[in-house]
């Protein structure tokens, strides 16, 4: 399985992160609506590490369960941590601030979905879309 | 299914890509209907429609690679409306949910409040309350003995919608405590405001009358509340039962003073809230002048219907406006001599 890692300390690096994601994804086998859906989101994990967290990193890996095809996205920080995850997955939270899409948003675009994050020490969020 | 939908959009496509009439154009409408129904987002739309025309187009020159990047670029920009839209379609379910609480929560406070009308000889009593919106601020508190006394409360909690509807439940409780009819209206009133004033930066306005059949007095106490008015029947006046208590709730030691009036046949007391003087009527309030000529329009109907009467007549002079504030009228009238 390949893993790749993008660094995301400037405003650019979001822009490879999305790069390596899409060469990623099309190389799975993703379509193109799927690859615009995968980059949506690891572009706005990117976002929230560079906006609120000034380093961290972006970790893209392709991962095979018993045969299906897909691929695992880790954002990992070691910002401030968000103190309530339950107001920022709460739809139209970050939208009415306007953030875009938000953490609600990077979960609807992908299948799975899961946060870990801690005040003070940073945020870990694992996304991954399965190849139908 | 989604193959199925390609085939479909391909077609429609085709057609109005060869005959560009309104017949196709209505055609595609009505099938991007049913897209909208089984939640095919834009930049899926977009993908159909970028297939369909490599297909339409296959083998010729015109579906350029020019258009073919600028359709992906398209598909990108509609990642976010996507989103926007299924979060719209989420809050909405939201929003629909609320509703259907809110409207429980709304029976929960009628069947909490129930209280009767009391029935004794000599005096009919009718009474009307309406929220502004589904929970109400305004209070009618009933209690007979059947015999002798009657005790009138009417509470009106600063602001409106669930809070103050909340907050009623601490008047009925505390009412209920008291528990006589016989009761001095400002001693029922002074508890009260011990009550409430415990509650942080809660406030409510009240209105508190007694009514002794045996004497024909009507005893009353005002805690910041809406005048009531007295009719008199001998001479067709209203007089305002003035009374200048405070508030409920802003201070903790209040002695509310009470006041009697005598009661003849044909008298009315008529206690409401403020959501019937503050009803808008062409950019400005009702004005009691008004107020008394419809009561005095109606004061022959039997008090039940001459509260509803006062409804309709405010209703139809805010030309059925949505309410304001919420809006409650009582209306007693000593019957025998």
């Amino acid at each position: 399985m390949s893993e790749s890692f993008v660094e995301i300390l400037t405003e650019w690096d979001i822009v490879e992160a999305r790069q390596l994601g899409r060469n990623e994804a099309k190389r799975i086998g993703f379509g193109a609506v799927d690859q615009a859906r995968i980059t949506t989101a690891i572009s706005e994990l990117a976002r929230n590490i560079y906006l609120y967290a000034d380093k961290g990193r972006i970790l893209i890996e392709t991962i095979d369960m018993s045969g299906t095809k897909g691929i695992k996205i880790v954002a990992q920080d070691e910002g401030p941590g968000i103190e309530d995850i339950r107001l920022v997955m709460q739809d139209g939270y970050s939208t009415s601030q306007g953030l875009g899409a938000g953490l609600p948003g990077v979960r609807r675009l992908m299948d799975e979905f899961d946060i870990q994050t801690t005040v003070n020490e940073g945020t870990i969020v694992r996304i991954i879309k399965w190849l139908r | 299914m989604t193959n199925e939908i390609k085939k479909q959009y391909t077609m429609l496509l085709g057609q109005y890509l060869q005959y560009q009439t309104e017949r196709n154009l209505y055609l595609g409408q009505n099938f991007s209907r049913r897209l909208v129904q089984k939640d095919i987002t834009p930049e899926e739309v977009i993908s159909i429609h970028k297939d369909s025309l490599a297909e339409i187009y296959e083998g010729s020159e015109e579906f350029t690679d020019g258009m073919k990047n600028a359709l992906d670029f398209l598909t990108e920009f509609m990642i976010q409306y996507g989103l926007a839209l299924r979060e719209h379609k989420i809050l909405l379910k939201n929003q629909e949910e609320m509703d259907h609480e809110l409207e429980l929560a709304a029976n929960v406070q009628k069947t909490m409040l129930k209280t009767t009308i009391p029935t004794i000889d000599g005096l009919s009593i009718g009474s009307i309350s309406v929220p502004a919106r589904k929970m109400n601020g305004d209070y009618i508190y009933y209690q007979g003995d059947s015999k002798r006394f009657v005790g009138v409360g009417v509470a009106d909690v600063v602001g409106k919608g669930i809070p103050a509807a909340l907050c009623m439940s601490m008047v009925k409780n505390g009412l209920d405590t008291l528990g006589q009819p016989s009761i001095s209206p400002s001693y029922a009133m002074d508890v009260l405001n011990r009550i409430v004033e415990k509650t942080d930066n809660m406030f409510i306005s009240m209105f508190y009358g007694r009514y002794d059949v045996v004497q024909s007095t009507f005893t009353y106490c005002s805690a910041g509340h809406e005048p009531a008015l007295l009719y008199r029947a001998k001479d067709g006046k209203f007089i305002e039962l003035e009374s200048e208590g405070l508030l409920l709730g802003v201070l903790p030691d209040v002695h509310n003073q009470e006041r009697s009036v005598q009661l003849a046949k044909g008298d009315m007391v008529i206690i409401m809230t403020d959501g019937v003087t503050e009803c808008r009527v062409d950019d400005r309030f009702l004005e009691k002048s008004e107020l008394t000529d419809l009561i005095f329009k109606h004061k022959d109907k039997i008090p039940q219907q001459l509260a509803e009467a006062i409804f309709h007549e405010i209703e139809k002079l805010s030309q059925f406006q949505n309410l304001a504030d919420d809006l409650t009228f009582v209306v007693l009238k000593k019957e025998d001599d």
